[in-house]
Protein backbone atom coordinates (compact mmCIF):
# COMPACT_ATOMS: atom_id res chain seq x y z
CA UNK A 1 0.00 0.00 0.00
CA UNK A 2 0.92 3.91 -0.74
CA UNK A 3 0.86 6.19 2.47
CA UNK A 4 -2.62 7.34 1.93
CA UNK A 5 -3.64 3.64 1.67
CA UNK A 6 -2.12 2.79 4.99
CA UNK A 7 -3.48 5.77 6.63
CA UNK A 8 -7.14 4.64 6.20
CA UNK A 9 -6.41 1.41 6.64
CA UNK A 10 -5.21 1.69 10.34
CA UNK A 11 -8.30 4.69 10.66
CA UNK A 12 -10.49 2.08 9.82
CA UNK A 13 -9.13 -1.06 11.66
CA UNK A 14 -8.35 -2.74 8.03
CA UNK A 15 -5.24 -4.54 7.13
CA UNK A 16 -5.85 -3.16 3.88
CA UNK A 17 -8.11 -1.59 1.70
CA UNK A 18 -7.84 -0.45 -2.34
CA UNK A 19 -8.96 2.41 -4.39
CA UNK A 20 -12.22 3.24 -4.97
CA UNK A 21 -13.40 1.30 -1.96
CA UNK A 22 -15.62 3.00 0.74
CA UNK A 23 -14.33 3.13 4.16
CA UNK A 24 -15.51 4.29 7.63
CA UNK A 25 -12.63 6.31 9.36
CA UNK A 26 -12.05 7.34 12.96
CA UNK A 27 -10.99 10.90 13.02
CA UNK A 28 -8.60 12.29 14.99
CA UNK A 29 -8.92 15.40 14.54
CA UNK A 30 -11.72 18.20 13.06
CA UNK A 31 -11.37 21.52 12.37
CA UNK A 32 -13.63 24.31 11.93
CA UNK A 33 -13.80 28.23 11.40
CA UNK A 34 -15.86 30.99 12.30
CA UNK A 35 -17.81 30.56 8.67
CA UNK A 36 -18.11 26.82 8.88
CA UNK A 37 -18.45 26.17 12.52
CA UNK A 38 -22.05 28.01 12.73
CA UNK A 39 -23.59 25.93 10.49
CA UNK A 40 -21.85 22.69 11.75
CA UNK A 41 -23.21 23.71 15.44
CA UNK A 42 -26.92 24.50 14.00
CA UNK A 43 -26.78 20.87 12.27
CA UNK A 44 -25.33 19.08 15.22
CA UNK A 45 -28.28 20.51 17.73
CA UNK A 46 -30.89 19.71 14.80
CA UNK A 47 -29.10 16.06 14.99
CA UNK A 48 -30.05 15.38 18.41
CA UNK A 49 -26.77 16.17 19.82
CA UNK A 50 -26.38 16.97 23.48
CA UNK A 51 -22.41 16.10 24.18
CA UNK A 52 -19.64 16.24 21.28
CA UNK A 53 -18.14 12.65 20.60
CA UNK A 54 -14.56 14.27 22.39
CA UNK A 55 -13.89 17.66 23.33
CA UNK A 56 -10.52 17.45 23.17
CA UNK A 57 -10.06 16.40 19.07
CA UNK A 58 -12.03 19.27 17.92
CA UNK A 59 -9.98 22.74 17.24
CA UNK A 60 -12.44 26.16 16.40
CA UNK A 61 -10.78 28.84 15.25
CA UNK A 62 -11.99 32.36 14.20
CA UNK A 63 -10.20 33.78 11.13
CA UNK A 64 -12.26 34.86 8.65
CA UNK A 65 -14.27 37.21 10.39
CA UNK A 66 -11.71 38.80 12.73
CA UNK A 67 -11.90 40.57 14.42
CA UNK A 68 -15.69 40.93 13.62
CA UNK A 69 -16.84 44.07 10.68
CA UNK A 70 -19.73 44.16 11.47
CA UNK A 71 -22.97 42.40 14.17
CA UNK A 72 -23.65 39.83 12.06
CA UNK A 73 -20.25 38.81 12.46
CA UNK A 74 -19.94 39.33 15.97
CA UNK A 75 -23.25 36.50 16.50
CA UNK A 76 -21.45 34.02 14.27
CA UNK A 77 -18.42 34.70 16.79
CA UNK A 78 -20.83 34.58 20.06
CA UNK A 79 -22.55 31.26 19.00
CA UNK A 80 -19.25 29.69 18.87
CA UNK A 81 -18.23 30.83 22.24
CA UNK A 82 -21.30 29.87 23.76
CA UNK A 83 -21.08 26.19 22.09
CA UNK A 84 -17.13 26.04 23.45
CA UNK A 85 -18.68 26.93 26.47
CA UNK A 86 -21.35 24.38 26.53
CA UNK A 87 -19.44 21.60 25.43
CA UNK A 88 -15.92 22.59 27.24
CA UNK A 89 -14.28 22.65 23.38
CA UNK A 90 -10.57 22.31 24.97
CA UNK A 91 -8.89 23.80 21.76
CA UNK A 92 -10.67 27.25 20.66
CA UNK A 93 -8.97 30.35 18.94
CA UNK A 94 -10.32 33.02 20.00
CA UNK A 95 -9.17 37.05 18.39
CA UNK A 96 -6.06 37.47 19.33
CA UNK A 97 -4.96 34.34 19.97
CA UNK A 98 -4.89 32.46 17.21
CA UNK A 99 -4.68 33.14 13.53
CA UNK A 100 -5.53 31.20 10.02
CA UNK A 101 -6.96 27.86 10.78
CA UNK A 102 -4.59 25.71 8.96
CA UNK A 103 -1.58 27.66 10.11
CA UNK A 104 -2.70 27.24 14.08
CA UNK A 105 -3.50 23.49 13.44
CA UNK A 106 -0.18 22.99 11.82
CA UNK A 107 1.74 24.78 14.87
CA UNK A 108 -0.31 23.14 17.53
CA UNK A 109 -2.56 20.04 16.63
CA UNK A 110 -1.40 18.06 13.54
CA UNK A 111 0.71 14.73 14.02
CA UNK A 112 2.02 12.57 10.88
CA UNK A 113 -0.33 9.50 10.08
CA UNK A 114 -3.33 11.14 11.63
CA UNK A 115 -6.59 11.36 9.95
CA UNK A 116 -7.91 15.22 10.09
CA UNK A 117 -11.04 16.97 8.26
CA UNK A 118 -11.80 20.19 8.53
CA UNK A 119 -14.21 22.89 7.45
CA UNK A 120 -12.72 24.52 4.94
CA UNK A 121 -11.37 23.36 1.68
CA UNK A 122 -7.37 23.63 2.24
CA UNK A 123 -7.26 21.53 5.11
CA UNK A 124 -5.77 19.29 2.82
CA UNK A 125 -2.81 21.81 4.02
CA UNK A 126 -1.68 19.30 6.79
CA UNK A 127 -0.42 16.47 4.25
CA UNK A 128 2.85 18.09 4.53
CA UNK A 129 3.76 16.85 7.64
CA UNK A 130 2.56 13.41 6.36
CA UNK A 131 -1.06 13.02 7.64
CA UNK A 132 -4.55 12.40 5.89
CA UNK A 133 -5.98 15.63 6.08
CA UNK A 134 -9.20 16.79 3.66
CA UNK A 135 -12.04 19.23 3.46
CA UNK A 136 -15.40 18.77 4.60
CA UNK A 137 -18.38 20.77 4.45
CA UNK A 138 -20.38 21.78 7.81
CA UNK A 139 -23.26 19.05 8.05
CA UNK A 140 -20.30 16.61 8.18
CA UNK A 141 -18.36 18.50 10.35
CA UNK A 142 -21.34 18.36 12.77
CA UNK A 143 -21.46 14.62 12.17
CA UNK A 144 -18.06 14.54 12.84
CA UNK A 145 -18.74 16.32 16.62
CA UNK A 146 -20.89 13.88 17.42
CA UNK A 147 -19.59 10.14 16.35
CA UNK A 148 -15.56 11.02 15.37
CA UNK A 149 -15.97 9.16 12.34
CA UNK A 150 -16.32 9.49 8.49
CA UNK A 151 -16.69 7.58 5.67
CA UNK A 152 -14.41 8.09 2.67
CA UNK A 153 -13.77 6.25 -0.81
CA UNK A 154 -10.06 5.80 -0.81
CA UNK A 155 -8.77 7.58 -3.31
CA UNK A 156 -7.00 6.92 -6.41
CA UNK A 157 -3.17 8.14 -5.89
CA UNK A 158 -0.84 10.21 -8.55
CA UNK A 159 2.60 9.92 -7.63
CA UNK A 160 4.15 13.12 -8.13
CA UNK A 161 8.05 13.12 -8.67
CA UNK A 162 9.65 16.32 -8.96
CA UNK A 163 13.46 16.54 -10.02
CA UNK A 164 16.16 19.17 -9.82
CA UNK A 165 16.92 21.99 -7.95
CA UNK A 166 14.87 24.97 -7.79
CA UNK A 167 16.24 27.87 -9.60
CA UNK A 168 16.18 31.39 -7.52
CA UNK A 169 14.00 33.29 -7.55
CA UNK A 170 11.37 30.32 -7.94
CA UNK A 171 9.95 29.47 -4.40
CA UNK A 172 7.57 26.01 -3.86
CA UNK A 173 4.69 28.40 -5.17
CA UNK A 174 6.13 28.72 -8.44
CA UNK A 175 6.15 24.86 -8.66
CA UNK A 176 2.30 24.33 -7.48
CA UNK A 177 1.15 26.76 -9.94
CA UNK A 178 3.09 25.33 -12.91
CA UNK A 179 1.54 21.95 -11.68
CA UNK A 180 -1.70 23.23 -11.92
CA UNK A 181 -1.47 24.74 -14.89
CA UNK A 182 -0.59 21.22 -16.45
CA UNK A 183 -3.17 19.52 -14.67
CA UNK A 184 -6.10 22.08 -15.12
CA UNK A 185 -8.71 22.78 -12.56
CA UNK A 186 -10.12 19.37 -12.67
CA UNK A 187 -7.34 17.34 -13.01
CA UNK A 188 -6.99 15.49 -10.15
CA UNK A 189 -10.79 15.47 -8.75
CA UNK A 190 -11.72 13.01 -6.26
CA UNK A 191 -7.23 11.80 -6.14
CA UNK A 192 -4.71 12.01 -3.82
CA UNK A 193 -1.44 13.47 -4.22
CA UNK A 194 1.68 12.30 -3.00
CA UNK A 195 4.69 14.46 -3.68
CA UNK A 196 8.38 12.73 -3.54
CA UNK A 197 11.73 13.31 -5.57
CA UNK A 198 14.72 14.99 -4.47
CA UNK A 199 13.23 18.41 -4.62
CA UNK A 200 10.76 17.73 -2.41
CA UNK A 201 13.31 16.45 0.21
CA UNK A 202 15.10 20.31 0.02
CA UNK A 203 11.80 22.21 0.67
CA UNK A 204 11.30 23.50 3.94
CA UNK A 205 7.85 22.23 5.73
CA UNK A 206 6.80 26.00 5.07
CA UNK A 207 7.66 25.43 1.88
CA UNK A 208 5.63 21.80 1.54
CA UNK A 209 2.74 23.38 3.05
CA UNK A 210 2.47 25.22 0.13
CA UNK A 211 2.12 22.77 -2.00
CA UNK A 212 0.13 20.57 -0.30
CA UNK A 213 -2.90 23.59 0.58
CA UNK A 214 -3.26 24.05 -3.26
CA UNK A 215 -4.04 20.48 -4.44
CA UNK A 216 -7.75 21.44 -3.85
CA UNK A 217 -7.60 23.82 -6.83
CA UNK A 218 -6.81 20.60 -9.35
CA UNK A 219 -9.60 19.08 -7.46
CA UNK A 220 -7.86 16.87 -5.35
CA UNK A 221 -9.25 15.05 -2.07
CA UNK A 222 -5.37 15.50 -0.06
CA UNK A 223 -1.84 16.17 -0.98
CA UNK A 224 0.53 14.31 0.94
CA UNK A 225 4.38 14.17 2.01
CA UNK A 226 6.24 11.62 3.12
CA UNK A 227 7.68 12.48 6.73
CA UNK A 228 11.34 13.33 7.22
CA UNK A 229 14.04 14.89 8.94
CA UNK A 230 12.42 18.01 8.30
CA UNK A 231 9.31 16.70 9.52
CA UNK A 232 11.19 15.48 12.51
CA UNK A 233 12.89 18.41 13.58
CA UNK A 234 9.18 20.52 12.58
CA UNK A 235 7.55 18.37 15.27
CA UNK A 236 10.98 18.62 17.99
CA UNK A 237 10.64 22.46 17.52
CA UNK A 238 6.82 21.92 18.48
CA UNK A 239 7.16 19.95 21.59
CA UNK A 240 6.00 16.87 19.89
CA UNK A 241 7.72 13.43 19.81
CA UNK A 242 7.84 11.80 16.71
CA UNK A 243 6.18 8.98 16.42
CA UNK A 244 6.71 5.87 13.54
CA UNK A 245 6.30 7.72 10.59
CA UNK A 246 3.93 6.17 8.18
CA UNK A 247 5.57 5.50 4.81
CA UNK A 248 4.94 3.30 1.39
CA UNK A 249 5.47 0.12 1.73
CA UNK A 250 7.78 -0.88 -1.34
CA UNK A 251 5.61 -2.57 -3.55
CA UNK A 252 3.26 0.41 -2.97
CA UNK A 253 1.15 1.51 -6.04
CA UNK A 254 -0.10 4.09 -7.67
CA UNK A 255 -2.81 5.16 -10.23
CA UNK A 256 -0.16 7.07 -12.66
CA UNK A 257 3.34 8.78 -11.34
CA UNK A 258 4.30 11.90 -13.57
CA UNK A 259 7.35 13.84 -13.52
CA UNK A 260 8.92 17.50 -13.40
CA UNK A 261 11.98 19.25 -13.45
CA UNK A 262 12.45 22.05 -10.80
CA UNK A 263 14.95 23.37 -12.69
CA UNK A 264 13.09 24.62 -15.40
CA UNK A 265 9.90 26.22 -13.68
CA UNK A 266 10.21 30.00 -13.57
CA UNK A 267 8.26 32.57 -11.70
CA UNK A 268 4.61 31.58 -12.32
CA UNK A 269 1.62 33.48 -12.13
CA UNK A 270 -2.33 31.94 -12.09
CA UNK A 271 -4.11 34.79 -14.17
CA UNK A 272 -7.96 35.80 -13.69
CA UNK A 273 -10.33 34.08 -13.27
CA UNK A 274 -8.86 30.46 -12.68
CA UNK A 275 -6.48 29.13 -10.76
CA UNK A 276 -5.14 26.90 -13.78
CA UNK A 277 -4.80 29.98 -15.79
CA UNK A 278 -1.00 29.58 -15.09
CA UNK A 279 1.43 32.01 -17.20
CA UNK A 280 5.33 32.78 -16.64
CA UNK A 281 5.20 35.83 -14.72
CA UNK A 282 7.65 36.79 -18.00
CA UNK A 283 5.01 36.93 -20.30
CA UNK A 284 2.31 39.42 -18.10
CA UNK A 285 4.31 41.59 -16.79
CA UNK A 286 3.36 44.69 -18.41
CA UNK A 287 -0.05 44.30 -16.34
CA UNK A 288 -0.25 47.48 -13.43
CA UNK A 289 -1.71 46.67 -9.93
CA UNK A 290 -3.29 48.48 -7.04
CA UNK A 291 -3.21 46.32 -4.75
CA UNK A 292 -0.59 43.34 -3.62
CA UNK A 293 -1.44 41.11 -0.65
CA UNK A 294 1.18 39.10 1.21
CA UNK A 295 -0.19 36.41 3.39
CA UNK A 296 -2.79 33.73 3.69
CA UNK A 297 -2.98 30.09 4.43
CA UNK A 298 -0.79 29.56 1.54
CA UNK A 299 2.03 31.98 1.87
CA UNK A 300 1.72 33.65 5.14
CA UNK A 301 4.55 31.70 6.71
CA UNK A 302 7.55 33.02 8.64
CA UNK A 303 9.69 32.01 5.53
CA UNK A 304 7.25 33.80 2.70
CA UNK A 305 8.05 37.22 5.05
CA UNK A 306 11.60 36.55 5.26
CA UNK A 307 11.27 36.28 1.24
CA UNK A 308 9.62 39.65 1.08
CA UNK A 309 11.41 41.43 3.33
CA UNK A 310 14.57 40.58 1.93
CA UNK A 311 13.33 42.79 -1.42
CA UNK A 312 11.45 45.29 0.28
CA UNK A 313 14.52 46.07 2.47
CA UNK A 314 15.66 49.79 2.34
CA UNK A 315 12.80 50.06 -0.76
CA UNK A 316 9.19 52.08 -0.96
CA UNK A 317 6.51 50.61 -2.51
CA UNK A 318 5.44 52.25 -5.47
CA UNK A 319 3.67 55.61 -5.18
CA UNK A 320 -0.15 54.41 -6.16
CA UNK A 321 0.31 50.72 -5.23
CA UNK A 322 -1.27 49.47 -1.91
CA UNK A 323 0.61 46.70 -0.16
CA UNK A 324 -1.16 44.18 2.81
CA UNK A 325 0.94 41.92 4.95
CA UNK A 326 -1.04 39.99 7.13
CA UNK A 327 0.96 37.23 9.08
CA UNK A 328 -1.03 33.63 9.01
CA UNK A 329 -0.69 33.47 13.08
CA UNK A 330 0.22 35.26 16.11
CA UNK A 331 3.36 33.00 16.09
CA UNK A 332 4.41 33.90 12.57
CA UNK A 333 3.63 38.03 13.44
CA UNK A 334 5.72 38.00 16.71
CA UNK A 335 8.58 35.78 15.20
CA UNK A 336 8.62 38.40 12.12
CA UNK A 337 8.17 41.16 15.04
CA UNK A 338 11.52 39.94 16.77
CA UNK A 339 13.24 39.54 13.61
CA UNK A 340 12.93 43.04 12.55
CA UNK A 341 10.76 42.29 9.44
CA UNK A 342 7.77 44.06 10.65
CA UNK A 343 9.97 47.37 10.27
CA UNK A 344 11.62 46.63 6.80
CA UNK A 345 7.58 46.76 5.95
CA UNK A 346 6.60 49.60 7.74
CA UNK A 347 9.27 51.40 6.39
CA UNK A 348 8.61 50.28 2.88
CA UNK A 349 5.17 51.43 3.12
CA UNK A 350 3.37 48.37 3.80
CA UNK A 351 0.42 47.94 5.71
CA UNK A 352 0.37 45.10 8.19
CA UNK A 353 -2.89 43.62 9.24
CA UNK A 354 -4.23 40.89 11.86
CA UNK A 355 -3.66 37.53 11.89
CA UNK A 356 -6.85 36.59 9.82
CA UNK A 357 -7.69 35.51 6.01
CA UNK A 358 -7.64 38.97 4.76
CA UNK A 359 -9.38 39.67 1.18
CA UNK A 360 -8.90 35.87 0.27
CA UNK A 361 -12.27 35.78 2.24
CA UNK A 362 -13.68 38.57 0.04
CA UNK A 363 -15.86 39.72 2.66
CA UNK A 364 -13.59 40.94 5.39
CA UNK A 365 -10.95 43.50 4.87
CA UNK A 366 -8.94 44.44 2.48
CA UNK A 367 -11.67 44.32 -1.11
CA UNK A 368 -11.05 45.61 -4.41
CA UNK A 369 -12.85 48.26 -6.35
CA UNK A 370 -13.99 47.43 -9.98
CA UNK A 371 -11.71 47.11 -12.49
CA UNK A 372 -8.68 47.33 -10.06
CA UNK A 373 -6.13 44.70 -10.04
CA UNK A 374 -4.08 42.50 -7.25
CA UNK A 375 -1.39 40.40 -7.03
CA UNK A 376 -1.48 37.85 -4.05
CA UNK A 377 0.01 35.28 -2.66
CA UNK A 378 -3.66 33.53 -1.87
CA UNK A 379 -4.68 30.34 -3.64
CA UNK A 380 -8.49 31.51 -5.55
CA UNK A 381 -8.83 34.13 -8.07
CA UNK A 382 -12.22 33.72 -9.04
CA UNK A 383 -14.60 36.12 -9.64
CA UNK A 384 -15.85 38.48 -7.09
CA UNK A 385 -13.48 36.20 -4.89
CA UNK A 386 -11.67 40.03 -2.95
CA UNK A 387 -14.43 42.05 -3.56
CA UNK A 388 -15.64 43.73 -6.79
CA UNK A 389 -16.69 40.76 -9.70
CA UNK A 390 -14.40 42.96 -11.70
CA UNK A 391 -11.57 43.38 -9.79
CA UNK A 392 -8.89 40.95 -11.25
CA UNK A 393 -6.61 39.02 -9.35
CA UNK A 394 -3.10 37.23 -9.73
CA UNK A 395 -1.60 34.78 -8.16
CA UNK A 396 2.04 34.65 -7.38
CA UNK A 397 4.82 33.21 -4.48
CA UNK A 398 5.38 36.32 -2.27
CA UNK A 399 9.00 37.26 -4.02
CA UNK A 400 6.74 38.13 -7.07
CA UNK A 401 4.29 39.86 -5.01
CA UNK A 402 6.84 42.18 -3.56
CA UNK A 403 8.25 42.87 -6.63
CA UNK A 404 5.47 43.96 -8.09
CA UNK A 405 4.64 46.22 -5.08
CA UNK A 406 8.08 47.83 -5.96
CA UNK A 407 7.54 48.61 -9.45
CA UNK A 408 4.13 48.74 -9.81
CA UNK A 409 3.35 46.31 -12.01
CA UNK A 410 3.46 42.60 -12.30
CA UNK A 411 7.39 41.48 -12.42
CA UNK A 412 10.23 39.01 -12.32
CA UNK A 413 11.16 38.96 -8.48
CA UNK A 414 15.12 40.72 -8.58
CA UNK B 1 -37.18 9.52 -5.97
CA UNK B 2 -37.97 10.83 -9.65
CA UNK B 3 -37.57 14.30 -10.71
CA UNK B 4 -38.81 15.84 -13.57
CA UNK B 5 -38.63 19.88 -15.07
CA UNK B 6 -36.93 22.33 -17.23
CA UNK B 7 -33.04 22.85 -17.65
CA UNK B 8 -30.83 25.79 -16.93
CA UNK B 9 -27.67 25.43 -18.44
CA UNK B 10 -24.13 26.36 -17.21
CA UNK B 11 -20.50 25.69 -18.31
CA UNK B 12 -17.42 24.14 -16.36
CA UNK B 13 -15.71 25.14 -13.68
CA UNK B 14 -18.59 27.03 -12.15
CA UNK B 15 -17.07 28.17 -8.51
CA UNK B 16 -19.13 27.79 -5.03
CA UNK B 17 -17.16 31.62 -4.57
CA UNK B 18 -19.70 32.45 -7.86
CA UNK B 19 -22.64 30.06 -6.63
CA UNK B 20 -22.48 32.36 -2.83
CA UNK B 21 -20.09 35.05 -2.73
CA UNK B 22 -18.02 35.09 0.37
CA UNK B 23 -19.87 38.44 1.72
CA UNK B 24 -23.01 36.17 2.50
CA UNK B 25 -21.34 33.64 4.05
CA UNK B 26 -22.19 36.03 7.67
CA UNK B 27 -26.25 34.82 7.02
CA UNK B 28 -27.12 31.59 8.78
CA UNK B 29 -30.82 31.27 7.42
CA UNK B 30 -31.15 29.24 3.82
CA UNK B 31 -33.77 31.59 2.36
CA UNK B 32 -31.97 34.58 2.91
CA UNK B 33 -28.78 32.88 1.33
CA UNK B 34 -30.64 31.75 -1.23
CA UNK B 35 -31.44 35.38 -2.32
CA UNK B 36 -27.98 35.50 -3.29
CA UNK B 37 -27.37 32.26 -5.13
CA UNK B 38 -25.15 32.30 -8.28
CA UNK B 39 -24.69 36.29 -7.84
CA UNK B 40 -21.36 36.04 -8.96
CA UNK B 41 -22.76 34.34 -12.54
CA UNK B 42 -25.38 35.34 -13.51
CA UNK B 43 -27.72 38.04 -12.32
CA UNK B 44 -30.85 36.94 -14.43
CA UNK B 45 -30.44 33.63 -12.25
CA UNK B 46 -33.65 34.13 -10.23
CA UNK B 47 -35.82 34.69 -12.76
CA UNK B 48 -34.63 31.71 -14.62
CA UNK B 49 -35.06 29.29 -12.03
CA UNK B 50 -38.56 30.09 -11.61
CA UNK B 51 -39.28 27.95 -14.79
CA UNK B 52 -36.36 26.00 -14.94
CA UNK B 53 -35.08 23.80 -12.09
CA UNK B 54 -32.74 21.83 -12.94
CA UNK B 55 -29.66 22.94 -13.49
CA UNK B 56 -26.84 20.48 -16.16
CA UNK B 57 -23.40 22.03 -16.21
CA UNK B 58 -19.84 20.96 -17.70
CA UNK B 59 -17.03 19.82 -15.57
CA UNK B 60 -16.23 20.45 -12.11
CA UNK B 61 -19.36 21.85 -10.79
CA UNK B 62 -18.95 23.28 -7.39
CA UNK B 63 -14.90 23.54 -7.75
CA UNK B 64 -13.34 26.05 -4.86
CA UNK B 65 -14.46 26.49 -1.54
CA UNK B 66 -16.11 24.05 1.10
CA UNK B 67 -18.74 26.39 1.72
CA UNK B 68 -21.78 24.42 2.43
CA UNK B 69 -23.73 27.52 1.61
CA UNK B 70 -23.15 26.84 -2.42
CA UNK B 71 -25.29 24.03 -2.33
CA UNK B 72 -27.90 25.42 0.73
CA UNK B 73 -28.50 28.22 -1.27
CA UNK B 74 -29.33 26.61 -4.64
CA UNK B 75 -31.54 24.33 -3.03
CA UNK B 76 -33.36 26.83 -1.26
CA UNK B 77 -33.56 29.47 -4.35
CA UNK B 78 -35.71 26.15 -5.94
CA UNK B 79 -32.89 24.19 -8.07
CA UNK B 80 -34.39 20.47 -7.97
CA UNK B 81 -31.71 18.52 -8.73
CA UNK B 82 -28.04 19.13 -10.86
CA UNK B 83 -26.22 17.22 -13.85
CA UNK B 84 -22.78 17.78 -14.30
CA UNK B 85 -20.02 16.45 -16.48
CA UNK B 86 -18.41 15.89 -13.32
CA UNK B 87 -18.50 17.81 -9.67
CA UNK B 88 -15.68 18.70 -7.57
CA UNK B 89 -15.67 16.44 -4.49
CA UNK B 90 -16.81 18.45 -1.53
CA UNK B 91 -19.36 20.34 -3.53
CA UNK B 92 -20.71 16.77 -4.36
CA UNK B 93 -20.90 15.64 -0.82
CA UNK B 94 -22.10 18.50 0.84
CA UNK B 95 -25.24 18.75 -1.85
CA UNK B 96 -26.11 14.73 -0.77
CA UNK B 97 -25.71 16.05 2.49
CA UNK B 98 -28.27 19.34 2.47
CA UNK B 99 -30.57 16.71 0.31
CA UNK B 100 -30.18 18.38 -2.97
CA UNK B 101 -29.67 15.82 -6.01
CA UNK B 102 -26.79 15.66 -8.08
CA UNK B 103 -25.80 13.07 -10.59
CA UNK B 104 -22.57 12.68 -12.25
CA UNK B 105 -23.28 12.27 -15.92
CA UNK B 106 -20.19 12.61 -18.37
CA UNK B 107 -21.02 13.20 -21.77
CA UNK B 108 -24.44 13.27 -21.69
CA UNK B 109 -25.05 16.48 -20.61
CA UNK B 110 -23.90 17.87 -23.83
CA UNK B 111 -26.77 16.50 -25.09
CA UNK B 112 -28.87 18.75 -23.01
CA UNK B 113 -30.22 21.74 -24.26
CA UNK B 114 -31.52 25.02 -22.65
CA UNK B 115 -35.11 24.65 -21.58
CA UNK B 116 -35.19 21.01 -21.75
CA UNK B 117 -37.36 18.87 -20.07
CA UNK B 118 -36.27 16.05 -18.22
CA UNK B 119 -37.18 12.86 -16.04
CA UNK B 120 -33.93 12.02 -13.85
CA UNK B 121 -34.25 9.05 -11.64
CA UNK B 122 -31.38 9.10 -9.80
CA UNK B 123 -31.66 5.44 -8.07
CA UNK B 124 -31.38 4.00 -11.68
CA UNK B 125 -29.60 6.22 -13.27
CA UNK B 126 -32.27 6.88 -16.28
CA UNK B 127 -32.12 10.28 -17.39
CA UNK B 128 -35.32 11.01 -20.07
CA UNK B 129 -35.14 13.99 -22.23
CA UNK B 130 -38.32 14.63 -23.11
CA UNK B 131 -38.06 17.23 -25.42
CA UNK B 132 -36.11 15.33 -27.53
CA UNK B 133 -37.57 11.61 -27.19
CA UNK B 134 -33.81 10.42 -26.08
CA UNK B 135 -33.00 8.42 -23.30
CA UNK B 136 -29.51 8.28 -21.07
CA UNK B 137 -28.37 5.62 -18.67
CA UNK B 138 -25.62 7.36 -16.04
CA UNK B 139 -24.35 5.88 -13.50
CA UNK B 140 -26.76 5.48 -10.26
CA UNK B 141 -26.27 7.22 -7.00
CA UNK B 142 -25.17 4.45 -4.82
CA UNK B 143 -28.00 3.09 -2.33
CA UNK B 144 -26.34 4.69 0.95
CA UNK B 145 -25.72 7.89 -0.81
CA UNK B 146 -29.06 7.81 -2.29
CA UNK B 147 -30.82 7.49 1.64
CA UNK B 148 -28.41 10.34 2.71
CA UNK B 149 -30.04 12.32 -0.44
CA UNK B 150 -33.90 12.20 0.33
CA UNK B 151 -33.56 13.43 3.73
CA UNK B 152 -30.39 15.14 3.81
CA UNK B 153 -27.52 14.25 6.56
CA UNK B 154 -29.45 15.92 9.54
CA UNK B 155 -32.61 13.99 9.47
CA UNK B 156 -30.60 10.57 8.23
CA UNK B 157 -28.81 10.58 11.66
CA UNK B 158 -31.21 12.38 14.05
CA UNK B 159 -34.07 9.09 12.51
CA UNK B 160 -30.89 6.87 12.63
CA UNK B 161 -29.90 7.70 16.88
CA UNK B 162 -33.62 7.40 17.29
CA UNK B 163 -33.93 3.57 15.88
Amino acid sequence: MNIIEKILAKASDRRDVNPGEIIEANIDKVMANDITAPLAVKAFKEMGGKKVWDKERIILVLDHLVPANRDRSAELHMLLRKFVREQKIKHFYDVGRGGVCHQIMMENHVKPGEVIVGGDSHTCTYGAIGSFATGIGSTEVASVFLTGKLWFKVPKTINIVIEGKLKQPSAPKDIILYIIGQFRADGATYMGIKFSGETIKDISVDGRMTLCNMVVEMGAKNGIIEPDDKTALYLKERGFTSPNFIKDDVDAKYYKTVYYDASEVEPMVACPFTVDNVKPVSEVDKVEIDQAVIGSCTNGRLEDLRLAAQIFRNKRVKEGVRVLIIPASQKVYMDAMNEGLLETFIKAGALICNPCCGPCYGGHLGLLAAEEVCISTTNRNFVGRMGHPKAKIYLASPATVASSALTGRISVPR
Amino acid sequence: MEICGKVLKYGSDINTDVIIPGQFLVLTNSEELAKHAMEGLDLEFHKKVKERKIIVAEKNFGCGSSREQAPIALKYAGVKCILAHSFARIFYRNAINVGLPVLECGEVVMKILEGDELYINPKTGLIKNISRDVEFNVNPVPDFLLEIMEVGLVKFIRERRKS
